[in-house]
């Protein structure tokens, strides 16, 4: 702003020598522009609004999480995510009961899923145990071995009922995104 | 022309008075099942299928078994009928269980017991019925014997098993195939590739195999593809 500013060409018609920065004479200046948004750093796409556990992590116990979860390591106990989304990773070993709104299965699930929204099991996926959801996407190549009960939703009473159902996915603040520790999570983690 | 007059003069008397089953193969110890990169379906109409969910017309909330192995067309419709159904891959627990690789023998009592331990272990009557597509011809004597008295126990009385078995008494191989339900009249047939039979069944044979049962109904169809509905 300083060198460019024209307000303050207009009242000197003479030319201006070369002056460094520093002479006394010279009006002050103003402060160099910033902005007053503070500076974000852009976080890596995978973590953004889900929290995560890595292939190298091994969880023994119950996970509780109010955000989307990726699980792609060794887990053994149960999962609930409460209005969110669970994705089991292809290298994700899941040996527990899972409750979610919507469960995506990539890798290996031996345990009951409660899928309250949907179920999607890739290709080359593994699931083993009885699945309740309103609705279910079976890709071929995966293998299934249990029972399916769909369950149709309710439909909703009133509008406001309907908003509160479906929240926003990426409600988590971002700096709560690093590995999993938006999620309560009572587990013994070893590598 | 005088010889081969002769012969089938002579294979259709023994066809008739055959008593049990064309033991083909070995068990199931066929080679490896080839599956194609890319799969062929082709679409039929099923009476078989037909009669089966007709026999189910006006309930909801029974409790199929399908042992195909999960297809989203099967999951769909079976569901979408408001019943509960229940998956399990039967041939490929089979390969898992007696193997292509390490062969056991399927005579084995405690081989068998742990296999149906695997796929059938289920309460007794309780399933409304059982969609057995093409599975038990795959399997040899003493094995399929025990496949179908387990699946008696666990079929409710009045129940209905919907079975194919190939037709064709001279094939080696014969296509192996993921029946997936278009509509109640129609199925998709994906061939996942050739798999030789244990065993090949005429209808006095497939008659002899479901003796336990109460009633057997056969449907022949185009396809060499005998479709067999039995009432437990």
């Amino acid at each position: 702003m300083s060198i460019f500013n024209k307000r303050q060409e207009e009242v000197p018609p003479a030319p201006r020598p070369a002056a460094p920065p520093s002479n006394p004479i010279e009006p002050k200046k103003e402060a160099p522009p910033l902005s007053t948004m503070p500076f974000k750093t852009p976080e890596p796409e995978s973590t953004r609004g889900q929290a995560s556990i890595g292939k190298a992590v091994k969880i023994n116990g119950q996970i509780y999480s109010k955000e989307d979860l990726y699980v792609d390591g060794d887990v053994e106990g149960t999962i609930e995510l409460q209005e969110h989304r669970l994705t089991i990773g292809p290298n994700g070993k899941v040996h527990s009961s899972v409750k979610a709104r919507e469960v995506v299965v990539l890798g290996n699930i031996q345990g009951n899923v409660d899928a309250s929204d949907k179920l999607e099991i890739r290709k080359d996926a593994r699931l083993v145990g009885d699945i309740k959801t309103a609705r279910i996407i079976i890709e071929d190549g995966a293998y299934f071995k249990g029972s399916i009960d769909i369950v149709k939703p309710e439909p909703a009473k009133s509008s406001g009922s309907n908003a509160q159902s479906r929240p926003p996915q990426q409600a988590m603040p971002a700096a709560a995104a690093a590995n999993a520790q938006g999620s309560p999570v009572s587990a013994e983690v070893k590598r | 022309m005088i010889t081969e007059r002769l012969r089938s003069m002579l294979r259709r008397p023994g066809d008739t008075l055959s008593p049990g089953p064309t033991v083909v193969a070995p068990a199931n110890h066929s080679p490896a099942t080839t599956i194609f990169d890319k799969e062929i379906v082709t679409s039929r109409p099923s009476r078989g299928l037909e009669q089966f969910f007709a026999y189910q017309r006006g309930q909801a909330g029974l409790s199929i078994l399908d042992l195909a192995g999960a297809s989203q067309a099967n999951i769909n419709f079976i569901t979408n009928l408001g019943h509960r159904l229940y998956s399990e891959d039967f041939v490929r627990t089979l390969d898992d269980a007696f193997g292509k690789v390490d062969v056991a023998d399927p005579a084995n009592e405690g081989r068998i017991d742990q296999f149906l331990r695997q796929t059938l272990n289920f309460e007794e009557n309780q399933f409304d019925g059982v969609l057995v597509w093409d599975v038990l011809q795959y399997m040899a004597p003493t094995l399929l014997t025990a496949t179908l008295e387990r699946l008696r126990t666990i079929v409710k009385p009045q129940s209905y098993l919907l079975a194919y078995f190939h037709s064709d008494e001279k094939a080696q191989q014969v296509p192996f195939y993921s029946f997936r339900i278009k509509d109640q009249q129609n199925l998709q047939l994906a061939q996942r590739g050739l798999r030789k039979p244990a065993q090949i069944f005429n209808n006095r044979s497939l008659e002899k195999l479901f003796h336990k049962f109460d009633s057997v109904k056969f449907f022949l169809t185009r396809e060499q593809l005998r479709e067999v509905i039995v009432r437990r």
